[in-house]
């Protein structure tokens, strides 16, 4: 009971991270019915940024964040530039095609200048955690929780109860509608590729101390965060949250009680599994076209 | 049926040309790369390349056929070629079997594996697709590196065996280059063939428009589930090659980054055309290289390379080349040509006014939303029947209802005496029901006839002399809406009337029992539309039976010999036009309560 309770935990800590990538995947897929399969590479751009910025420079961590979420929303930004928006007028593959380039550059762009040799960062507290009873709450996983508990509220709010986040949402549902209400719909676009990669640049920053920071990190948390975001139903944002916990912590109980070197295959089974028994995901996508 | 037997038009002339012309440059290309390993002394390095060049090039043909064909990604194409290699390296050095037969193994794993990934995801959309394959991709990584005891893990199999043929083993490196050489011809004329073939229209169809696709019979599906399989199975095929010619395989040969490499080799080239595949491939093998300073970033540039072949030669190097040919040298039109007459009268020729459709109580609600209610009414047929209603009464809905593309929620459909409540869009036109959209739904990227064909090319459709039968079809059907003359344009060069009466006439070649037409008059200047009656005048002259939706009263009056009248998802009115058009309530729903007293 106890070892399942601090599975448990440490699932949803991994699955808090998922979560947070598979939302910047939701977010730009409403926003342009894109699929960006450089997501995770945010994450392993911010993990690097503290490595470079913490470790090599030596700068304090609250600066490195700050500096590193900066950079992340800069890097954005020029990404919405010049991976979506000279195709923006075509069909999705292409851009889908554009994307994955962009992963391969950025990954390799990093491998060209780092090396291959994985990184480490130390953890961000004095304290290692404290236990309640048989389970261990690690400081770093608390951290993660949190961080994700915080972020998904502000979200709501900031999509629910701001203008700009009502502009952003009207551009996702409907781009020509909001054009005609004077929406600036790049511009909105441009926000949502700011802020996914800010929010993959914050799981890169979180994560940075549990795993080996690597040139690969990215796309496999991306894949299994993509995975996440079909499971909970692709488009949702709930859908993309519920996944990814869920997805946490079955890969979690998977590598204690199953196999440690197919860990990451079991993210892919539960999917399989899902696109045979119910495609459309937790929430439901639609998944038809209008004639 | 009696086929379409015209003399050979000038349209089959040129396409006999072109292949004579086609044949000859590739012959001339075959021996001359045929004879090169044999003749000169190649050294071992060199023969390497060339081996990988031509096992790699049969893979990146599997994606000219999923991608350039089918418009599907697949970014697993190393895992299926790691199937076909460690099947031929297991095969061969642990079991003992011959080349030929652990190369068939391999191919059939391939197969199995591609259509069990297609037939999974290939329902949903293609983000589904990338993300199914990039797991199978990691998933079988994972595989080839951690059951040792079966793949020997990450140090790789070794002492992988070659063939022989008859009886003589082709042990020297330069003879395998020969069979792969061959191999890589063999497979890159089958594919090049399966793109003007009924089944490749059919994928490219399916690429350009799914949903029209189906409504002119495309069973979209499988078709996506044949392709995604026939690029799987060449992805085996080319990697079994690839194992005999090293004699060695390891599980980093075929990751997801090899995956990227066959993907970046097609775009280059041109997914389109296995020419494409074949200059791509060579291209980022051999540049590479010469470029040897490259490699520690070489794979930073296929990424850049990636994005910038999408944003600046979306058609990659073979297409941007063909486009250019094009534009210097304009295919000839065929203004001149002996175009077949449509056999119409043939084909709808029925007994007197049966009953051709019979709808009773069909509803489809949208959660809340009752968009068709209770409808029923009858189609008879060699009569045009008009539906007619004001703006959100439910038409158009009623037709994707009728054509198959919704599921209703409520009642049935009788074509000829046979339910079709249940049939998918194109079962429903092999059953000869055609349609054409509101929003015109052509093959954008295919020529005028090549659209034809596809609505010719439908199942059922008995048309005699296979592929020129079809074509001679298509060109009548287009000579029928007058555009005969413009059969070897560019869809998208037509202009918005004439794309209409393509979309007609695709319809038409598919000789249907009965044709739906969704607004055909919307959107046409006057002269279009009087045109469009003409037109539709001679279709019925011919006894074809028309469904026809249309806002223009004028129009619909001078065609229907029967009229249906819904207002919000209701039927409130039907019967012959006269009494239709002076009954209250029809009048109310268009011109409001006021109206409708001043009227009475």
């Amino acid at each position: 009971m106890g070892i399942a309770l601090q599975l448990l935990f440490t699932g949803l800590g991994v699955g808090s991270i998922y979560a947070l990538v598979a939302l910047g995947f939701v977010l730009i897929y409403r926003a342009t019915n894109v699929v960006n399969f450089a997501q995770g590479d945010f994450a392993m751009l911010g993990a690097f940024a503290m490595v470079v910025l913490c470790i090599d420079i030596g700068i304090p961590y609250g600066v490195g964040i700050a500096i590193t979420i900066v950079a992340m929303a800069v890097i954005g930004a020029l990404f919405n530039l010049g991976v979506y928006y000279p195709l923006r007028h075509r069909s999705f593959l292409p851009v889908i095609i554009s994307t994955i380039g962009a992963s391969i550059l950025l990954e390799n762009g990093v491998l060209a200048a780092y090396g291959p040799r994985p990184q480490s960062l130390p953890g961000m507290f004095e304290t290692q955690g404290f236990s309640v009873g048989p389970v261990f709450f690690d400081s770093q996983y608390l951290l993660i929780v949190g961080v994700g508990i915080l972020l998904f509220g502000l979200q709501y709010l900031f999509f629910e109860h701001t203008i700009l986040g009502k502009k952003m949402q009207a551009t996702s549902q409907d781009k020509e509608m909001a054009s005609l209400l004077g929406i600036p719909v790049a511009t909105m676009i441009m926000l949502t590729f700011v802020y996914s990669a800010v929010l993959g640049g914050i799981a890169g920053i979180l994560v940075a101390p549990i795993l080996f920071v690597s040139v690969s990190m990215g796309s496999s948390i991306a894949l299994k965060a993509f995975a996440a975001s079909i499971i909970g139903g692709f488009g949702d944002v709930r859908g993309a949250i519920v996944g990814g916990l869920a997805l946490g912590v079955v890969e979690t109980f998977g590598a204690a009680y199953i196999s440690v070197p197919y860990k990451d295959a079991f993210a892919f089974l539960v999917l399989f599994f899902f696109l045979l028994v119910r495609p459309q995901g937790i929430f439901g996508e639609k998944i038809s076209e209008k004639a | 049926m009696s086929g379409v037997s015209a003399p050979p038009t000038a349209l089959a002339e040129l396409a006999a040309r072109r292949e004579r012309r086609g044949w000859i440059l590739f012959a001339v290309a075959a021996i001359a790369t045929l004879v090169l390993p044999l003749a000169v002394p190649l050294q071992a390095y060199h023969l390497n390349i060339l081996m990988q060049a031509s096992t790699y090039a049969i893979a990146v043909f599997g994606l000219t056929i999923v991608l350039g064909y089918a418009g599907q990604i697949n970014l697993a194409q190393a895992a299926f070629f790691g199937i076909g290699a460690y099947s031929v390296a297991l095969g061969t050095a642990t079991y003992a079997m011959s080349f030929w037969v652990a190369l068939a193994i391999g191919t059939a794993f391939a197969a199995v594996a591609g259509a069990a990934l297609g037939l999974t995801s290939l329902r949903l959309g293609g983000h589904y697709l990338a993300m199914v394959t990039i797991s199978f991709q990691t998933i079988l990584s994972l595989v080839l590196a951690n059951w040792v005891s079966f793949t020997r893990g990450p140090d790789g199999v070794t002492g992988i065996h070659r063939p022989s043929i008859f009886g003589h083993a082709i042990a020297d490196s330069s003879h395998y280059l020969v069979l792969c050489i061959v191999a890589l011809y063999i497979v890159g004329y089958l594919v090049w063939r399966l793109g003007h073939s009924r089944l490749g229209r059919s994928m490219q169809a399916v690429r350009d428009n799914e949903l029209a696709a189906g409504v002119v019979g495309v069973n979209a599906y499988a078709t996506k589930v044949i392709a995604f399989t026939l690029s799987a199975v060449l992805g085996g095929f080319g990697g079994g090659l690839f194992a005999g010619g090293f004699a060695y395989v390891s599980p980093d040969q075929f990751s997801f980054n090899e995956s990227v490499v066959f993907l970046t080799m097609a775009l280059l080239g041109g997914v389109r055309s296995p020419f494409g595949a074949a200059l791509g491939t060579a291209l980022l093998i051999l540049l590479p290289e010469s470029l040897r300073f490259l490699k520690a970033v070489y794979l930073a540039v296929y990424g850049c390379a990636v994005i910038l072949i999408m944003v600046f030669m979306p058609e990659g190097i073979w297409g941007s080349f063909s486009a250019l040919k094009r534009r210097l040298r304009p295919v000839r039109s065929v203004v001149d040509d002996v175009v077949p007459p449509l056999p119409l009268t043939a084909r709808t020729a029925h007994a007197g006014d049966a009953t051709l459709l019979e709808v009773s109580s069909l509803s489809k609600h949208f959660g809340g939303l009752k968009a068709v209610d209770q409808v029923s009414f009858t189609v008879r047929a060699n009569t045009v029947h008009a539906l007619i209603g004001p703006n959100g009464s439910g038409k158009t809905t009623l037709l994707n209802v009728l054509s198959g593309i919704y599921v209703p929620t409520g009642g049935e459909m009788n074509f000829e005496g046979r339910s079709i409540t249940r049939l998918k869009p194109h079962e429903r036109a092999a059953n000869g029901i055609g349609r054409t959209f509101q929003n015109i739904r052509l093959f954008a990227a295919m020529s005028v006839i090549d659209n034809v064909i596809v609505g010719a090319q439908r199942r059922g459709n008995d048309v005699e002399g296979g592929d020129a039968g079809r074509r001679n079809l298509a060109l009548a059907a287009l000579g029928f809406v007058g555009l005969a003359s413009r059969a070897l344009d560019s869809v998208q060069g037509l202009s918005y009337g004439h794309q209409r009466l393509v979309e007609i006439a695709r319809a038409l070649a598919g000789n249907p029992r009965m044709l739906l037409l969704d607004e055909p008059g919307a959107g046409l200047n006057h002269h279009e539309k009087q045109e469009l009656v003409g037109l539709l005048k001679r279709l019925r002259g011919h006894g074809l039976t028309i469904f026809i939706i249309d806002h223009d009263m004028n129009l619909v009056e001078q065609l229907a010999d029967h009229i249906t009248v819904l207002n919000f998802g209701r039927r409130i009115a039907d019967g012959a036009p006269a009494e239709v058009l002076r009954h209250p309530e029809v009048i109310k729903a268009y011109l409001g309560e006021e109206a409708h007293r001043a009227v009475a």
